[in-house]
């Protein structure tokens, strides 16, 4: 569904962080993309919707290449791709329901976005979207005065309404605490599961990536080091990863103990 | 773990200093000396006729006395037209300008437009800040003839230099990632710029615009010296006819609007925040 074809991206300054990076996603796979800080994570997932420019390779979405299009055939396509941002990313004067609906700025005209105008299927949507991440209280908050993890679930409205094929995910867990953290993960991942959506998700945490996703992907200075399923996460592999550490630790440690649904 | 080429033993015990801003001793103390110098030297060449200001101490005085008797009544009639000029001035122009000057915020910021619309933009910025106020009202009388016309069109003119400048500075130092999380979203540039880059400068502007408001009013007082119509046409006549008490009136009128703005606007910028 999405294929990466040697994608290279170096930036201005000569840093490469992406070398020949080739990777392929069937639907409806959830996939983790693990590394250090600086590994590429983040410009990988921004190459594949040309928030950052890739400067070689090609990106395939279904049967669109993504790297030739032009931007108003690129905005087109970037309604498919919906957006999960470190640090959440919500406009944050506007309301709750202005940026859940701002998902669907790709699908309506200047005019009615202007006057906030939505069609109602979109407005019902939106309303669907919150109760589905219970946070339909907070419709006309403004975005700011809610806590990291209600704004993170905001992000994921925004993102799903949309109605995308493919998430991509940029370290969603990077400023919630750790039980916040796991209902987030786990809710991305069971929305993906329930609309059959393929995601991309950057994340630090080693065994909360293990807790949730079907494949992972190291990423170590802008090259793929190992790609496979979580339990294959050896100490070794993490190793040629990260680099020395005691890495015992960190594998599964953690037990899901807090089976209560992420509301 | 410890550093590299770090003998903590050797350091330790011995008092830390913030290290100096100028870090060669000899030029600290040149800069220093110089400044010393310069002070010494500017005092010097200041040169007061005591005797003159001994003459013109009776006017001065005789100008803050007119304060505490200000005349409203005498002129009032032109007092009241003065001051409408100067307000008519100043909501328009601060009207037109602001609309003329969101455009061209817009082209200004870097991180918004493309690089030869930026330059046009910086462009027209460079020019409206470069020319003096007083300056852009002389040509203008020139042009179209003594009244406010001349004013309006000089006030907007300054307003679009002040406004587009501050406003493309805001734009330019917003949160990128608010703005990008929208561009995802595959929006338009025009819904972009609605959604990811106006709620985020919108208290900014407001402010701006409240201040500019502000300005206008104040500059206007001053471009009836030249001719350019409003309050200050009456202002500069009361003092050619040596009608302090007038003078003093009209004065204590623009004090009082310009307070009532500043507080408008303080009110204003606290509730859009």
């Amino acid at each position: 569904m999405l294929r990466l074809d040697k994608l290279v991206k170096t930036y201005k300054t000569g840093d490469q962080a992406l070398k020949s990076v080739s990777l392929e996603i069937p639907e409806g796979q959830v996939l983790a993309l693990i590394g250090p800080s600086g590994a590429g994570k983040s410009t990988l997932i921004r190459c594949i919707n040309r928030l950052v420019e890739p400067t070689s390779g090609k990106v395939y979405l279904g049967n669109v290449e993504l790297t030739g299009l032009s931007s108003g055939a690129l905005r087109r396509e970037r309604r498919r791709m919906g957006m999960i941002f470190q640090e959440y990313a919500l406009v944050e004067r506007l309301s709750v329901m202005e940026n859940v609906l701002s998902g669907r700025l790709g699908y309506v005209g200047f005019w009615r976005s202007f006057l906030r105008r939505f069609p109602q299927s979109d407005v019902d949507e939106a309303f669907r979207l919150l109760d589905r991440v219970g946070l339909a209280h907070m419709a006309d908050k403004r975005a700011d005065e809610l806590s990291g993890g209600q704004r993170q679930r905001v992000g994921i409205c925004r993102a799903l309404i949309q109605n995308p094929a493919l998430l991509l995910v940029d370290e969603p867990t990077a400023s919630l605490d750790p039980k916040t953290s796991r209902q987030i993960m786990r809710l991305i991942c069971e929305l993906c599961r329930e609309r059959g959506l393929a995601a991309i998700i950057n994340i630090h945490d080693v065994a909360l990536a293990q807790m949730f996703v079907q494949r992972v992907v190291g990423l170590r200075v802008g090259a793929i080091e190992f790609d496979g399923p979580p339990d294959a996460l050896t100490p070794d592999v993490l190793t040629t990863i990260y680099g020395e550490e005691d890495w015992e630790a960190t594998i599964e440690a953690v037990e899901d103990d807090d089976i209560e649904a992420a509301e | 773990m410890s550093s590299p080429d770090f003998d903590l033993d050797a350091r330790l015990g011995k008092p830390w200093k913030k290290p100096p801003f100028v870090q060669r001793p000899w030029l600290r103390y040149t800069l220093w000396m110089g400044f010393v110098a310069y002070l010494i030297a500017a005092w010097m060449t200041i040169e007061v006729d005591w005797a003159r200001v001994y003459a013109g101490l009776e006017r001065g005085q005789k100008f803050v006395l007119a304060f505490t008797s200000p005349d409203f009544t005498t002129r009032s009639s032109d007092i009241y037209g003065g001051m409408l000029e100067s307000i008519v001035m100043t909501v328009a122009a601060s009207v037109v300008g602001i609309i003329i000057s969101i455009p061209i915020a817009l082209g200004a910021a870097r991180n918004v437009a493309p690089l030869p619309v930026y330059l046009i933009c910086r462009g027209i910025i460079a020019i409206s800040r470069a020319l003096q106020e007083i300056i852009v009202a002389i040509l203008l009388v020139a042009i179209f003839g003594f009244g406010p016309l001349a004013g309006f069109l000089t006030l907007s003119f300054a307003t679009i230099g002040f406004l587009s400048k501050l406003l493309a500075e805001d734009i330019e130092s917003m949160d990128r990632v608010q703005a990008e999380a929208i561009k995802a979203s595959g929006a338009r540039w025009t819904q972009w710029i609605n959604y990811g880059v106006q709620p985020q400068v919108m208290p900014r502007l407001i402010g701006l615009s409240i201040y500019r408001v502000d300005i206008n009013f104040r500059e206007s007082a001053i471009l009836g010296l030249v001719g350019a119509g409003g309050i200050g046409a009456t202002l500069n006549t009361a003092f050619d006819r040596y009608e302090y008490d007038t003078a003093a009136a009209i004065l204590i009128l623009i004090i009082v609007i310009v307070m009532a703005l500043e507080y408008i606007s303080g009110f204003v910028r606290a509730r859009v925040q």
